[in-house]
Protein backbone atom coordinates (compact mmCIF):
# COMPACT_ATOMS: atom_id res chain seq x y z
CA UNK A 1 0.00 0.00 0.00
CA UNK A 2 1.39 2.66 -0.78
CA UNK A 3 0.59 6.01 1.47
CA UNK A 4 1.86 9.81 2.00
CA UNK A 5 2.81 11.05 5.80
CA UNK A 6 2.10 14.50 5.93
CA UNK A 7 4.30 16.60 9.15
CA UNK A 8 1.93 18.84 10.35
CA UNK A 9 3.10 22.60 11.22
CA UNK A 10 2.04 24.17 14.10
CA UNK A 11 2.89 26.24 17.65
CA UNK A 12 1.63 24.13 20.15
CA UNK A 13 -2.10 24.84 19.86
CA UNK A 14 -3.10 25.50 16.09
CA UNK A 15 -2.54 24.35 13.05
CA UNK A 16 -0.12 26.18 10.25
CA UNK A 17 -2.29 26.89 7.07
CA UNK A 18 0.71 25.17 5.26
CA UNK A 19 -0.24 22.21 6.40
CA UNK A 20 -3.40 21.73 4.67
CA UNK A 21 -1.37 22.88 1.42
CA UNK A 22 1.23 20.55 1.78
CA UNK A 23 -2.18 17.82 2.27
CA UNK A 24 -3.37 19.64 -1.34
CA UNK A 25 0.00 18.47 -2.77
CA UNK A 26 0.12 15.14 -1.16
CA UNK A 27 -3.73 14.22 -2.45
CA UNK A 28 -2.35 14.63 -6.08
CA UNK A 29 -0.27 11.92 -5.58
CA UNK A 30 -3.06 9.33 -6.07
CA UNK A 31 -2.03 7.25 -3.19
CA UNK A 32 -4.43 5.07 -0.87
CA UNK A 33 -4.07 7.15 2.19
CA UNK A 34 -2.95 10.45 3.47
CA UNK A 35 -1.70 10.62 6.94
CA UNK A 36 -0.94 13.80 8.95
CA UNK A 37 1.19 13.77 11.67
CA UNK A 38 1.39 15.82 14.83
CA UNK A 39 4.31 16.10 16.58
CA UNK A 40 4.41 17.97 19.82
CA UNK A 41 4.13 18.04 23.78
CA UNK A 42 0.72 17.82 23.79
CA UNK A 43 -0.53 18.29 20.51
CA UNK A 44 -4.39 17.06 21.12
CA UNK A 45 -5.96 20.47 19.86
CA UNK A 46 -3.84 20.81 16.95
CA UNK A 47 -4.41 17.19 15.87
CA UNK A 48 -8.69 17.76 16.01
CA UNK A 49 -7.45 20.83 13.80
CA UNK A 50 -5.82 18.47 11.57
CA UNK A 51 -8.68 15.81 11.72
CA UNK A 52 -10.82 18.22 10.00
CA UNK A 53 -8.64 18.87 6.94
CA UNK A 54 -10.32 17.26 3.83
CA UNK A 55 -8.94 13.92 2.73
CA UNK A 56 -6.76 12.92 5.50
CA UNK A 57 -7.29 9.19 6.76
CA UNK A 58 -5.42 8.87 10.01
CA UNK A 59 -4.32 11.90 12.00
CA UNK A 60 -0.88 10.59 14.09
CA UNK A 61 -0.18 12.09 17.49
CA UNK A 62 3.20 11.72 18.75
CA UNK A 63 3.34 13.61 22.33
CA UNK A 64 6.55 13.87 24.57
CA UNK A 65 7.73 16.51 26.34
CA UNK A 66 11.13 17.52 23.98
CA UNK A 67 8.04 18.60 21.32
CA UNK A 68 7.42 21.55 22.54
CA UNK A 69 9.59 23.38 19.97
CA UNK A 70 9.49 22.56 16.68
CA UNK A 71 13.44 21.64 16.43
CA UNK A 72 14.90 19.57 13.68
CA UNK A 73 17.23 17.78 15.56
CA UNK A 74 14.79 16.12 17.68
CA UNK A 75 11.84 15.95 15.53
CA UNK A 76 13.96 14.55 12.19
CA UNK A 77 14.23 10.61 14.26
CA UNK A 78 10.69 10.31 15.02
CA UNK A 79 9.58 10.60 11.92
CA UNK A 80 12.36 8.91 10.54
CA UNK A 81 11.19 5.84 12.89
CA UNK A 82 7.54 6.47 11.31
CA UNK A 83 8.63 6.56 7.60
CA UNK A 84 8.97 3.13 7.45
CA UNK A 85 5.19 2.80 7.06
CA UNK A 86 5.08 5.33 3.99
CA UNK A 87 6.26 5.86 0.30
CA UNK A 88 6.41 9.64 0.48
CA UNK A 89 7.17 11.27 3.23
CA UNK A 90 5.74 15.59 2.85
CA UNK A 91 6.24 18.61 4.80
CA UNK A 92 5.65 22.20 3.87
CA UNK A 93 8.29 24.58 2.28
CA UNK A 94 8.43 26.53 5.25
CA UNK A 95 11.46 27.93 7.50
CA UNK A 96 10.16 24.96 9.17
CA UNK A 97 9.91 22.68 7.09
CA UNK A 98 12.99 23.71 5.02
CA UNK A 99 14.55 22.94 8.34
CA UNK A 100 13.94 19.36 9.02
CA UNK A 101 12.91 17.65 5.83
CA UNK A 102 16.87 17.12 4.53
CA UNK A 103 17.70 16.29 8.20
CA UNK A 104 14.95 13.69 7.71
CA UNK A 105 16.11 12.53 4.19
CA UNK A 106 19.76 12.12 4.70
CA UNK A 107 19.42 9.72 7.73
CA UNK A 108 17.02 7.87 5.32
CA UNK A 109 19.71 7.77 2.44
CA UNK A 110 17.26 9.29 0.44
CA UNK A 111 17.50 13.04 -1.75
CA UNK A 112 15.25 15.47 -1.20
CA UNK A 113 12.60 17.18 -3.76
CA UNK A 114 12.75 21.08 -2.53
CA UNK A 115 9.90 22.76 -3.14
CA UNK A 116 7.25 20.71 -5.26
CA UNK A 117 5.47 22.89 -7.29
CA UNK A 118 3.32 20.55 -9.30
CA UNK A 119 2.65 16.46 -9.03
CA UNK A 120 2.97 14.81 -12.67
CA UNK A 121 2.85 11.30 -11.07
CA UNK A 122 4.13 10.15 -7.67
CA UNK A 123 7.27 10.20 -8.67
CA UNK A 124 7.60 13.07 -10.95
CA UNK A 125 7.20 16.38 -10.00
CA UNK A 126 7.91 20.47 -11.55
CA UNK A 127 9.96 22.62 -8.81
CA UNK A 128 11.71 26.04 -9.39
CA UNK A 129 14.91 26.97 -9.71
CA UNK A 130 17.09 29.92 -9.99
CA UNK A 131 15.03 32.17 -8.24
CA UNK A 132 12.36 30.74 -10.30
CA UNK A 133 13.81 31.86 -13.76
CA UNK A 134 13.46 27.71 -14.56
CA UNK A 135 11.20 24.74 -13.83
CA UNK A 136 12.37 22.09 -13.83
CA UNK A 137 10.20 18.58 -14.03
CA UNK A 138 12.84 15.93 -12.09
CA UNK A 139 12.15 12.04 -11.36
CA UNK A 140 13.00 10.56 -7.62
CA UNK A 141 14.48 7.28 -7.77
CA UNK A 142 13.14 4.19 -6.43
CA UNK A 143 12.25 4.30 -3.27
CA UNK A 144 11.06 6.51 -0.35
CA UNK A 145 10.06 9.64 -1.99
CA UNK A 146 11.03 13.11 0.25
CA UNK A 147 9.78 16.23 -0.45
CA UNK A 148 8.53 19.75 0.79
CA UNK A 149 5.79 21.28 -0.56
CA UNK A 150 6.39 24.92 -2.46
CA UNK A 151 3.19 26.34 -0.38
CA UNK A 152 2.25 29.39 -2.29
CA UNK A 153 1.82 26.75 -5.52
CA UNK A 154 -1.23 24.82 -3.47
CA UNK A 155 -4.86 26.36 -2.02
CA UNK A 156 -5.66 24.99 1.43
CA UNK A 157 -7.49 21.85 1.71
CA UNK A 158 -11.07 22.30 2.64
CA UNK A 159 -12.17 22.04 5.83
CA UNK A 160 -14.80 19.36 6.10
CA UNK A 161 -13.38 16.19 6.76
CA UNK A 162 -13.35 13.70 10.03
CA UNK A 163 -10.13 11.88 9.91
CA UNK A 164 -9.27 9.57 13.67
CA UNK A 165 -6.64 10.35 15.52
CA UNK A 166 -5.06 7.91 16.71
CA UNK A 167 -1.76 8.30 19.41
CA UNK A 168 1.46 6.98 18.55
CA UNK A 169 4.61 6.49 20.85
CA UNK A 170 7.83 6.21 18.84
CA UNK A 171 10.85 4.30 19.75
CA UNK A 172 13.70 7.13 18.62
CA UNK A 173 16.93 8.12 20.74
CA UNK A 174 16.62 11.94 20.76
CA UNK A 175 19.74 14.10 21.00
CA UNK A 176 20.19 16.77 23.79
CA UNK A 177 22.73 19.04 22.29
CA UNK A 178 20.44 21.36 21.11
CA UNK A 179 18.52 23.44 23.25
CA UNK A 180 15.22 25.86 22.26
CA UNK A 181 16.04 29.27 23.86
CA UNK A 182 13.53 31.65 22.97
CA UNK A 183 11.64 32.92 19.72
CA UNK A 184 11.25 36.45 19.50
CA UNK A 185 8.10 37.42 16.86
CA UNK A 186 8.43 39.84 14.66
CA UNK A 187 5.29 41.76 15.74
CA UNK A 188 2.84 41.25 12.71
CA UNK A 189 0.19 41.82 15.24
CA UNK A 190 -3.42 40.44 14.12
CA UNK A 191 -2.69 41.23 10.64
CA UNK A 192 -3.59 38.40 8.33
CA UNK A 193 -0.53 35.98 8.32
CA UNK A 194 1.74 36.78 5.45
CA UNK A 195 1.82 33.79 3.78
CA UNK A 196 -2.24 32.91 3.56
CA UNK A 197 -3.15 36.16 3.21
CA UNK A 198 -5.55 36.95 -0.01
CA UNK A 199 -4.30 40.49 0.05
CA UNK A 200 -0.37 41.77 0.84
CA UNK A 201 0.62 45.56 0.83
CA UNK A 202 4.36 45.53 0.38
CA UNK A 203 6.96 48.27 0.86
CA UNK A 204 10.37 48.84 -0.37
CA UNK A 205 13.37 51.06 0.25
CA UNK A 206 11.36 53.74 -1.56
CA UNK A 207 9.18 53.84 1.60
CA UNK A 208 12.32 55.47 3.00
CA UNK A 209 11.99 54.40 7.33
CA UNK A 210 10.43 52.69 9.49
CA UNK A 211 8.58 55.65 10.49
CA UNK A 212 7.12 56.04 6.88
CA UNK A 213 6.03 52.37 6.90
CA UNK A 214 3.01 53.53 8.66
CA UNK A 215 1.56 54.66 6.05
CA UNK A 216 1.70 50.57 4.68
CA UNK A 217 0.30 49.26 7.97
CA UNK A 218 -2.81 51.69 7.63
CA UNK A 219 -3.58 51.38 3.76
CA UNK A 220 -3.14 47.33 4.49
CA UNK A 221 -5.39 47.55 8.14
CA UNK A 222 -7.83 49.09 5.80
CA UNK A 223 -7.54 46.21 3.28
CA UNK A 224 -7.38 43.96 5.67
CA UNK A 225 -4.11 42.84 3.91
CA UNK A 226 -0.56 41.20 5.18
CA UNK A 227 2.11 43.48 5.21
CA UNK A 228 5.28 42.72 3.38
CA UNK A 229 8.92 43.91 2.26
CA UNK A 230 11.40 43.77 0.13
CA UNK A 231 14.86 42.95 1.01
CA UNK A 232 16.19 46.43 1.27
CA UNK A 233 13.00 47.58 3.38
CA UNK A 234 14.02 44.45 6.10
CA UNK A 235 17.99 45.36 5.62
CA UNK A 236 17.56 49.05 6.72
CA UNK A 237 15.61 47.93 9.48
CA UNK A 238 12.08 49.45 8.36
CA UNK A 239 10.45 46.30 9.44
CA UNK A 240 11.16 43.15 10.63
CA UNK A 241 12.78 39.87 8.63
CA UNK A 242 9.79 37.90 8.95
CA UNK A 243 8.02 40.46 6.68
CA UNK A 244 10.24 39.39 3.92
CA UNK A 245 8.87 38.21 0.25
CA UNK A 246 11.12 36.79 -2.30
CA UNK A 247 13.92 33.56 -3.45
CA UNK A 248 14.81 33.86 0.24
CA UNK A 249 11.83 35.20 2.21
CA UNK A 250 8.48 34.26 1.83
CA UNK A 251 6.69 33.46 -1.42
CA UNK A 252 3.43 34.49 -1.41
CA UNK A 253 0.74 34.05 -3.74
CA UNK A 254 -2.48 36.18 -2.75
CA UNK A 255 -5.09 37.62 -5.19
CA UNK A 256 -4.02 41.03 -4.49
CA UNK A 257 -0.28 42.10 -4.16
CA UNK A 258 0.59 45.87 -3.92
CA UNK A 259 4.12 46.84 -4.27
CA UNK A 260 4.96 50.16 -2.65
CA UNK A 261 7.98 51.68 -3.71
CA UNK A 262 9.87 48.20 -4.97
CA UNK A 263 12.21 48.34 -7.78
CA UNK A 264 11.15 44.58 -8.72
CA UNK A 265 14.18 42.92 -8.65
CA UNK A 266 14.78 39.02 -9.78
CA UNK A 267 15.32 38.01 -6.10
CA UNK A 268 12.19 39.76 -4.90
CA UNK A 269 10.06 38.30 -7.77
CA UNK A 270 10.41 35.27 -6.84
CA UNK A 271 8.54 35.75 -4.56
CA UNK A 272 5.21 36.94 -6.37
CA UNK A 273 5.06 35.19 -9.32
CA UNK A 274 2.11 33.44 -8.63
CA UNK A 275 -0.19 36.22 -7.03
CA UNK A 276 -3.47 37.02 -9.35
CA UNK A 277 -3.06 40.65 -9.62
CA UNK A 278 0.05 43.03 -8.84
CA UNK A 279 -0.07 46.57 -8.50
CA UNK A 280 3.09 48.69 -8.71
CA UNK A 281 3.51 51.97 -7.35
CA UNK A 282 6.72 53.66 -8.12
CA UNK A 283 8.01 56.87 -8.91
CA UNK A 284 10.59 55.43 -11.49
CA UNK A 285 8.86 54.51 -14.39
CA UNK A 286 11.55 51.73 -16.07
CA UNK A 287 11.46 50.03 -12.54
CA UNK A 288 11.41 46.55 -13.23
CA UNK A 289 8.30 46.03 -11.19
CA UNK A 290 6.27 46.89 -13.95
CA UNK A 291 7.19 44.64 -16.31
CA UNK A 292 5.53 41.79 -14.11
CA UNK A 293 2.75 44.14 -12.61
CA UNK A 294 -1.11 44.03 -13.56
CA UNK A 295 -1.52 47.73 -13.04
CA UNK A 296 1.42 50.14 -12.57
CA UNK A 297 1.32 53.59 -11.68
CA UNK A 298 4.06 55.84 -11.44
CA UNK A 299 3.35 58.39 -9.01
CA UNK A 300 4.62 59.91 -5.32
CA UNK A 301 3.54 56.33 -3.31
CA UNK A 302 2.46 58.67 -0.27
CA UNK A 303 0.40 60.50 -2.36
CA UNK A 304 -0.93 57.23 -3.38
CA UNK A 305 -1.72 55.58 -0.37
CA UNK A 306 -3.42 58.82 1.03
CA UNK A 307 -5.65 58.93 -2.17
CA UNK A 308 -6.63 55.49 -2.21
CA UNK A 309 -7.56 55.48 1.74
CA UNK A 310 -9.77 58.23 1.25
CA UNK A 311 -11.48 56.41 -2.37
CA UNK A 312 -11.60 53.17 -0.47
CA UNK B 1 39.49 24.99 17.10
CA UNK B 2 38.94 25.12 13.27
CA UNK B 3 36.21 25.95 11.35
CA UNK B 4 35.54 24.25 7.78
CA UNK B 5 33.37 26.39 5.40
CA UNK B 6 31.77 24.80 2.20
CA UNK B 7 31.49 27.19 -0.94
CA UNK B 8 29.84 26.66 -4.41
CA UNK B 9 30.63 28.28 -7.66
CA UNK B 10 27.18 29.32 -9.45
CA UNK B 11 26.02 31.61 -11.84
CA UNK B 12 26.39 35.55 -11.03
CA UNK B 13 23.34 36.70 -9.13
CA UNK B 14 23.30 39.76 -10.75
CA UNK B 15 23.22 37.64 -14.33
CA UNK B 16 19.39 36.89 -16.01
CA UNK B 17 19.47 33.20 -16.68
CA UNK B 18 18.21 32.23 -19.93
CA UNK B 19 17.10 28.61 -20.24
CA UNK B 20 18.34 26.69 -23.21
CA UNK B 21 15.23 26.16 -26.15
CA UNK B 22 15.74 22.56 -26.22
CA UNK B 23 14.96 21.71 -22.44
CA UNK B 24 18.14 20.44 -21.55
CA UNK B 25 18.84 23.51 -19.31
CA UNK B 26 19.78 26.19 -18.00
CA UNK B 27 22.41 28.61 -20.82
CA UNK B 28 25.92 28.72 -18.38
CA UNK B 29 28.46 29.20 -21.44
CA UNK B 30 30.13 32.40 -21.13
CA UNK B 31 27.98 33.45 -18.38
CA UNK B 32 29.20 35.35 -15.50
CA UNK B 33 30.33 32.73 -12.13
CA UNK B 34 30.96 33.93 -8.65
CA UNK B 35 30.50 32.31 -4.95
CA UNK B 36 27.09 31.75 -3.86
CA UNK B 37 25.94 34.85 -2.37
CA UNK B 38 25.37 33.05 0.97
CA UNK B 39 28.38 31.13 1.01
CA UNK B 40 30.57 34.52 1.19
CA UNK B 41 28.77 35.31 4.34
CA UNK B 42 29.86 32.07 5.56
CA UNK B 43 33.29 32.11 4.71
CA UNK B 44 32.66 36.27 6.56
CA UNK B 45 31.53 34.87 9.56
CA UNK B 46 34.05 32.20 9.65
CA UNK B 47 36.82 34.80 9.60
CA UNK B 48 34.82 37.04 12.28
CA UNK B 49 35.03 34.42 14.88
CA UNK B 50 38.76 33.77 13.85
CA UNK B 51 39.03 37.12 14.57
CA UNK B 52 37.50 37.39 17.90
CA UNK B 53 39.98 34.56 18.88
CA UNK B 54 37.39 32.27 19.11
CA UNK B 55 39.16 29.62 16.57
CA UNK B 56 42.71 29.30 15.23
CA UNK B 57 42.13 28.20 11.49
CA UNK B 58 39.90 28.62 8.86
CA UNK B 59 39.36 26.43 5.52
CA UNK B 60 37.24 26.53 2.96
CA UNK B 61 36.47 23.62 0.47
CA UNK B 62 34.18 22.93 -2.67
CA UNK B 63 33.07 20.56 -5.11
CA UNK B 64 33.38 20.64 -8.59
CA UNK B 65 35.23 20.91 -11.75
CA UNK B 66 38.60 23.02 -11.91
CA UNK B 67 37.26 26.09 -12.37
CA UNK B 68 36.15 26.01 -8.87
CA UNK B 69 39.46 27.12 -7.83
CA UNK B 70 38.70 30.54 -8.57
CA UNK B 71 35.96 30.88 -5.58
CA UNK B 72 38.18 28.91 -3.46
CA UNK B 73 40.94 31.77 -4.33
CA UNK B 74 38.31 34.58 -3.68
CA UNK B 75 37.91 32.81 -0.24
CA UNK B 76 41.55 32.60 0.52
CA UNK B 77 41.68 36.13 -0.36
CA UNK B 78 38.98 37.05 1.78
CA UNK B 79 41.30 35.56 4.45
CA UNK B 80 40.48 31.95 4.68
CA UNK B 81 44.09 30.37 5.62
CA UNK B 82 43.97 26.85 2.97
CA UNK B 83 41.34 25.66 0.74
CA UNK B 84 40.23 22.09 -0.09
CA UNK B 85 39.38 21.24 -4.02
CA UNK B 86 37.13 17.94 -3.93
CA UNK B 87 37.87 17.60 -8.06
CA UNK B 88 35.00 16.06 -10.00
CA UNK B 89 33.25 17.05 -12.77
CA UNK B 90 29.89 15.30 -12.21
CA UNK B 91 26.99 17.23 -10.95
CA UNK B 92 26.95 16.65 -7.47
CA UNK B 93 23.72 16.63 -4.91
CA UNK B 94 22.88 17.57 -1.94
CA UNK B 95 23.21 14.23 -0.12
CA UNK B 96 26.30 13.47 -1.95
CA UNK B 97 27.97 16.84 -0.94
CA UNK B 98 26.63 16.46 2.31
CA UNK B 99 28.75 13.21 1.83
CA UNK B 100 31.98 14.40 0.76
CA UNK B 101 31.64 17.18 2.83
CA UNK B 102 31.25 14.32 6.14
CA UNK B 103 34.31 12.85 4.92
CA UNK B 104 36.16 16.55 4.91
CA UNK B 105 35.00 17.06 8.28
CA UNK B 106 35.92 13.25 9.26
CA UNK B 107 39.48 14.23 8.59
CA UNK B 108 39.98 18.03 9.42
CA UNK B 109 37.74 17.61 13.18
CA UNK B 110 36.39 21.07 12.81
CA UNK B 111 34.41 22.31 15.62
CA UNK B 112 32.45 23.97 12.90
CA UNK B 113 31.06 23.91 9.54
CA UNK B 114 29.52 26.64 8.19
CA UNK B 115 27.47 26.86 4.78
CA UNK B 116 25.42 29.21 3.11
CA UNK B 117 21.24 28.29 3.85
CA UNK B 118 20.71 27.44 -0.19
CA UNK B 119 22.74 27.72 -3.41
CA UNK B 120 21.00 30.51 -6.20
CA UNK B 121 21.44 27.89 -8.26
CA UNK B 122 19.20 24.59 -7.32
CA UNK B 123 17.66 26.56 -4.63
CA UNK B 124 17.64 23.42 -2.85
CA UNK B 125 18.85 24.40 0.92
CA UNK B 126 19.58 21.14 1.75
CA UNK B 127 23.00 20.32 2.79
CA UNK B 128 23.40 21.57 5.76
CA UNK B 129 20.56 20.02 7.32
CA UNK B 130 22.03 16.62 5.85
CA UNK B 131 25.52 17.05 6.64
CA UNK B 132 23.72 17.54 10.42
CA UNK B 133 21.98 14.12 10.33
CA UNK B 134 25.17 12.25 8.47
CA UNK B 135 27.04 13.51 11.47
CA UNK B 136 24.45 13.58 14.09
CA UNK B 137 26.35 16.79 15.09
CA UNK B 138 23.44 19.67 15.75
CA UNK B 139 22.14 22.37 12.93
CA UNK B 140 21.13 25.39 13.34
CA UNK B 141 19.83 26.84 9.72
CA UNK B 142 19.06 30.34 8.26
CA UNK B 143 21.67 32.39 11.37
CA UNK B 144 21.68 35.78 11.34
CA UNK B 145 23.64 35.92 14.88
CA UNK B 146 26.13 33.22 15.95
CA UNK B 147 27.56 33.99 19.35
CA UNK B 148 30.86 31.19 20.75
CA UNK B 149 30.40 31.09 24.33
CA UNK B 150 33.06 27.70 25.06
CA UNK B 151 31.62 24.85 23.62
CA UNK B 152 28.15 25.92 22.95
CA UNK B 153 27.42 28.28 20.16
CA UNK B 154 24.13 30.71 20.95
CA UNK B 155 22.24 31.04 17.06
CA UNK B 156 19.63 33.04 16.28
CA UNK B 157 17.49 31.86 13.36
CA UNK B 158 15.24 33.77 10.74
CA UNK B 159 11.90 31.56 11.07
CA UNK B 160 8.63 32.62 9.23
CA UNK B 161 7.45 33.89 13.03
CA UNK B 162 10.39 35.94 13.68
CA UNK B 163 13.54 35.24 15.72
CA UNK B 164 14.38 32.15 17.23
CA UNK B 165 17.19 31.27 19.47
CA UNK B 166 19.36 27.99 19.48
CA UNK B 167 21.75 26.87 21.94
CA UNK B 168 23.82 24.11 20.52
CA UNK B 169 26.62 22.01 21.60
CA UNK B 170 29.99 21.85 19.37
CA UNK B 171 30.81 20.74 17.21
CA UNK B 172 28.10 21.66 15.14
CA UNK B 173 26.32 23.00 11.85
CA UNK B 174 25.79 26.91 11.27
CA UNK B 175 24.50 28.15 7.98
CA UNK B 176 24.22 31.35 7.01
CA UNK B 177 21.38 33.96 6.23
CA UNK B 178 21.70 36.74 4.14
CA UNK B 179 21.69 39.09 7.92
CA UNK B 180 24.50 37.59 9.84
CA UNK B 181 27.09 39.81 8.16
CA UNK B 182 27.86 42.04 5.51
CA UNK B 183 30.91 40.06 3.72
CA UNK B 184 34.28 41.94 3.18
CA UNK B 185 35.76 43.05 -0.08
CA UNK B 186 38.60 41.41 -1.43
CA UNK B 187 41.92 44.03 -1.95
CA UNK B 188 44.33 43.25 -4.27
CA UNK B 189 47.51 42.49 -2.37
CA UNK B 190 45.06 40.22 -0.44
CA UNK B 191 44.66 38.21 -3.86
CA UNK B 192 48.45 38.41 -4.64
CA UNK B 193 48.60 36.83 -0.85
CA UNK B 194 45.89 34.35 -1.68
CA UNK B 195 47.71 32.61 -4.42
CA UNK B 196 50.60 31.22 -2.24
CA UNK B 197 48.39 30.15 0.32
CA UNK B 198 47.66 26.11 0.24
CA UNK B 199 45.09 24.84 -1.62
CA UNK B 200 44.39 20.96 -1.56
CA UNK B 201 43.39 19.17 -4.49
CA UNK B 202 41.35 15.86 -3.98
CA UNK B 203 39.74 13.86 -6.91
CA UNK B 204 36.07 12.43 -5.79
CA UNK B 205 37.27 8.99 -6.26
CA UNK B 206 40.07 9.24 -3.57
CA UNK B 207 37.59 9.98 -0.61
CA UNK B 208 35.72 6.87 -1.48
CA UNK B 209 32.38 8.45 -1.01
CA UNK B 210 29.26 5.85 -1.96
CA UNK B 211 27.31 8.50 -4.68
CA UNK B 212 23.71 8.90 -3.37
CA UNK B 213 21.04 8.17 -5.43
CA UNK B 214 20.37 10.76 -7.57
CA UNK B 215 17.46 13.02 -8.77
CA UNK B 216 16.93 12.79 -12.40
CA UNK B 217 16.34 16.04 -14.44
CA UNK B 218 13.83 15.40 -17.05
CA UNK B 219 13.56 18.78 -19.03
CA UNK B 220 14.46 22.62 -17.76
CA UNK B 221 11.24 24.96 -18.95
CA UNK B 222 11.42 28.61 -18.42
CA UNK B 223 8.47 29.77 -16.31
CA UNK B 224 5.36 30.85 -17.78
CA UNK B 225 5.59 34.40 -18.18
CA UNK B 226 2.49 36.77 -16.71
CA UNK B 227 0.70 39.15 -19.41
CA UNK B 228 2.26 42.86 -19.79
CA UNK B 229 -0.31 45.06 -17.80
CA UNK B 230 -1.32 48.19 -18.14
CA UNK B 231 0.00 51.76 -16.82
CA UNK B 232 -2.83 53.84 -15.19
CA UNK B 233 -2.85 57.10 -14.92
CA UNK B 234 -4.59 58.17 -11.37
CA UNK B 235 -5.44 56.59 -8.32
CA UNK B 236 -8.63 56.66 -9.26
CA UNK B 237 -8.37 54.44 -12.38
CA UNK B 238 -6.83 52.06 -10.15
CA UNK B 239 -9.54 52.15 -8.17
CA UNK B 240 -11.82 51.40 -10.63
CA UNK B 241 -9.48 48.68 -11.83
CA UNK B 242 -9.19 46.80 -8.93
CA UNK B 243 -13.26 47.46 -8.27
CA UNK B 244 -14.31 45.69 -11.45
CA UNK B 245 -12.08 42.72 -10.55
CA UNK B 246 -14.00 42.22 -7.15
CA UNK B 247 -10.40 42.70 -5.71
CA UNK B 248 -11.18 45.96 -3.34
Amino acid sequence: MSKVLVIAEHDGANLNGSTARAVSCAADLGLDAVDVVVLAADGSAVAEQAAKITGVSTVLLVQNPANENAVAAILAPQIEALAADYSHVLAPSTTFGKDLMPRVAAHLGRPQISDIMRVESATVFDRPVYAGNAVITVEAPEGLVIGTVRTASYKAASNDGSASVETRSVDATLPSHTRFVGLESGGGGDRPDLQAAAKVVSGGRGVGSEENFKAIYSLADKLGAGVGASRAAVDAGFIPNDHQVGQTGKIIAPDLYMAFGISGAIQHLAGIKDAGTIVAINKDADAPIFEVADFGLVADLFEVIEELEKAL
Amino acid sequence: MKILVGVKRVVDFNVRIQVKPDGSGVATDGVKMSMNPFDEIAVEEALRIKEAGNAEEVIVATIGPKACQEQLRTALAMGADRAIHVLTDDEIQPLTGARILKALADKEEPQIVMLGKQAIDDDNNQTAQMLGALSHWPQATFASEVKIEGNTAIVTREVDAGLETLSIDLPAIISADLRLNEPRYVKLPDIMKAKRKPLEAIALADLNVEVAPTVKVIKTTAPAKREAGIKVGSVAELVTALKEKGLI
